[in-house]
């Protein structure tokens, strides 16, 4: 079981989750369970290739807010309290909510180092959100983003619970409520522009493109300036890997980007989820069992009874 | 129209008791609320938030519940699979409890979902054959079925419909089968749900036995509430019994006392290997770890060894006050891994609103009003004439056509 995401990691998981299963529900549910996903590996392989993305370089970023501002206009949100010119908003932590798909916080590193970072949706190359939306409304697009079918979703929420950056928002207010998040301007890229975040970028701490030359990107700006840049890109193996991707220079948690196994989310319930067959196949054989002998037990026991009449 | 007021509440006179008053209350407190949430959103009535999307409604109404709802399925595959069949004076009272467990369950999920009126379309386009959610959701509904149907032969021998009920019980086997896969597939899912958030549960709870744990518990919760539901209900619906119908119930109660021992053994040594596999011994010396404690000593071991305990001493009454304290100590656990140790990081952390609480509370009672208006009906403690009262509804309406 290969993967172009492959990693250390992956090995060692791989053998401890097929051995979770063989205690769980015995040989045949892991076989079965690997076939499941190693085919649904090959149906993702050439999505991944055309796959778009963000690298962020959170080392540019100047915290004016126009990504803010362009996210706002293109998605027809109300206007917020404070205008975006306005830099006190950035004194108070935010989170991205349904009336604000990116929000732009501002990290005291120390008394002189401030550094600004632009939040949303990470578009995750295998997202959480997806595999447990009960109606699939959360899909990948072949173009990497994560959007959303309002006409389908119920509102159960279980997207925020298995989201590991909390991106989608509940409307709590409405009577009809929905989940709102990032589109990934899934609607401009069609008509072959960049997000508007991208576009509004004065200092091009935005970039779009395939994700896989992003990668490249990213990775030669860490080599051209070692001592800027934490050796590291957030987001190319986190969670099985993201379209928007970060490089900084300081440890990413101290962005607010937490440390995040390199497993696939998905994977985290498919293994569960392959026991299904094998409970529905072998539990009525066994009960059924189970039936006959008490059932025999039972009648031999009135039989005898009869006899000792 | 007397009669038919007679018929559906009892004597008008006779209902303004303390009980009916005080759950009364509750009751129409709880759907003022519901139509609060109803038209103004999930926000105004709960203190669900952003970061915490699943509150009370989930982890008390659907977690509780379906665990809790679990003595039907249990005490079926008793009598009916493993051919125990001196349990089976308790089958009726158990399979009407599950089966309004479970329709609580739904109500409950129904309030707590942002469009609920759509959910018809998770089985007209079943996309998410990936999510945990999908199985629980499409295997609550085939099991809901399943009770009622386990359950509409006591409704056919209120009718008198003698040859229907006889083709019935020819069906139990197969719908106790059924009854028993779907129930094992939801009440584990329903921790698997919890296997997509491993950064935000804490880690004590978090495991990959946790489809493993909640199935095990959901039989524990089935016998604890079996033995805690037919202790109430034989002495508070006494006379629907009938005079002929002779059983031991201390008997019944202690042989189920003995199963959820042994159950609750292999219970707590599993949760010893979960922690040993997740090597987070060290968590225990933490706030959250005292928790764990107190779940896993207080409401694992300690249940287990009342249970031997009371067996041992042929003492019905200390299982029925164990089986108690192990509903309770489920109940913790559900808590546990959906509320109290759910993103345990975040600050401040969730509490529900008393609306919240108030709304469950009112479900709750309404299904207790239901059980009871059943119970005194309908042919469940017993098959034969009841020694109060009649269990066919030509009897009774001649019965209460004469008070009238």
């Amino acid at each position: 079981m290969t993967r172009s995401t492959d990693n250390e990691e992956s090995a060692p998981s791989i053998c401890r989750r097929s051995f979770l299963k063989l205690v769980g529900a015995g040989g045949a549910v892991a076989l079965l369970g690997g076939n499941v996903a190693q085919a649904t590996e090959i149906a993702r392989a050439p999505r991944k290739e055309a796959a778009m993305g963000v690298l962020v370089d959170t080392t540019i970023c100047i915290g004016c807010r126009s990504c803010e501002a362009a996210c706002n206009e293109v998605n027809g949100l109300p206007k917020p309290d404070r205008p975006f010119d306005d830099d006190s908003v950035l004194d108070q932590p935010r989170d991205t909510s349904p009336t604000a798909f990116t929000v732009v916080n501002r990290y005291d590193i120390s008394k002189d180092v401030q550094i600004t970072r632009k939040q949303q949706c990470m578009h995750c190359v295998e997202p959480a959100c997806s595999s447990a939306c009960i109606i699939r409304a959360m899909e990948k697009q072949t173009n990497g983003a994560v959007t959303y079918r309002d006409d389908l979703c119920l509102g159960c929420r279980y997207c925020m619970l298995a989201c590991p950056f909390n991106a989608p928002k509940f409307e709590y207010s409405k009577a009809a409520p929905l989940i709102k998040k990032c589109t990934f301007c899934f609607e401009r890229q069609k008509e072959g522009k960049e997000p508007a975040c991208v576009e509004a970028c004065p200092v091009e701490a935005l970039k779009f493109g395939k994700r896989s030359e992003l990668l490249k990107e990213a990775k030669r700006r860490i080599h051209a300036d070692p001592k800027v840049y934490v050796h590291d890109v957030y987001g190319e193996h986190e969670v099985g890997g993201t379209s928007w991707l970060y490089i900084a220079g300081v440890p990413f948690e101290k962005l607010g980007l937490t440390e995040l196994s390199n497993k696939v989310y998905p994977e985290l319930t498919s293994g569960a989820m392959s026991t299904v067959p094998a409970v529905m196949l072998m539990w009525p054989a066994l009960l059924m069992g189970f039936h006959y002998f008490s059932h025999d037990k039972d009648e031999a026991h009135k039989e005898r009874s009869q006899h000792d009449k | 129209m007397k009669k038919l007021v007679y018929l559906l509440i009892g004597n008008p006179k006779k209902m303004f008791t303390p009980f009916n008053i005080i759950s009364g209350l509750i009751i129409v407190l709880g759907l003022g609320l519901i139509v609060v949430r109803l038209l103004k959103g999930l926000g105004t009535v709960t203190n669900l938030s952003q970061t915490t999307p699943w509150g009370l409604w989930i982890g008390f109404d659907v977690m509780s519940g379906v665990a809790l709802a679990a003595g039907g399925y249990s005490i079926v595959a008793t009598v009916h699979l493993f051919g125990l069949k001196k349990y089976e004076p308790l089958v009726r009272p158990a399979i009407l409890t599950g089966f309004l467990g479970y329709i609580f369950v739904v109500v409950g999920l129904v309030l707590d979902l942002g469009q609920p009126w759509r959910m018809p379309l998770i089985m007209i386009f079943p996309r998410g054959v990936t999510s945990v959610l999908f199985e629980v959701g499409m295997c609550v509904a085939a099991y809901l079925t399943v009770q009622a149907l386990e359950f509409v032969p006591a409704f056919w021998e209120w009718l008198g419909w003698e040859k229907l009920r006889q083709f019935w019980s020819k069906l139990a086997i197969w719908l106790a089968i059924l009854g028993v896969v779907l129930s094992t597939l939801h009440q584990s899912s329903l921790g698997s749900l919890f296997l997509i958030a491993p950064t935000k549960l804490h880690p004590l709870w978090y495991s990959t036995y946790l489809p493993l744990y909640f199935f095990l518990s959901s039989t524990i919760a089935g016998l604890s509430m079996v033995i805690v539901e037919s202790s109430l209900s034989h002495r508070l619906f006494a006379y629907r019994l009938s005079p002929s119908t002779h059983f031991d119930l201390d008997d019944l109660t202690l042989g189920l006392g003995k199963g959820a021992a042994a159950l609750l053994y292999i219970y707590f040594f599993l949760k010893l290997i979960g922690l040993a596999d997740g090597n987070n011994w060290g968590l225990l010396n933490t706030p959250y770890g005292f928790l764990y404690l107190t779940e896993l000593i207080g409401f694992v071991a300690l249940p287990c060894a009342l249970y031997v305990f009371g067996v041992r001493t042929r003492n019905a009454k200390v299982v029925r006050i164990t089986g108690l304290w192990t509903v309770f100590g489920i109940l913790l656990n559900r808590f546990n891994v959906s509320m109290i140790a759910m993103n345990w990081r975040e600050s401040p952390h969730y509490t529900p609103s008393w609306m919240e609480v108030t709304v469950s509370l009112a479900l709750v009672t309404m299904g207790v009003w239901l059980f009871r208006w059943i119970v005194n009906r309908l042919p469940v403690m017993s098959e034969d004439k009841p020694a109060v009262g009649t269990n066919s509804l030509k009897d009774l309406w001649e019965l209460e056509a004469e008070k009238a």
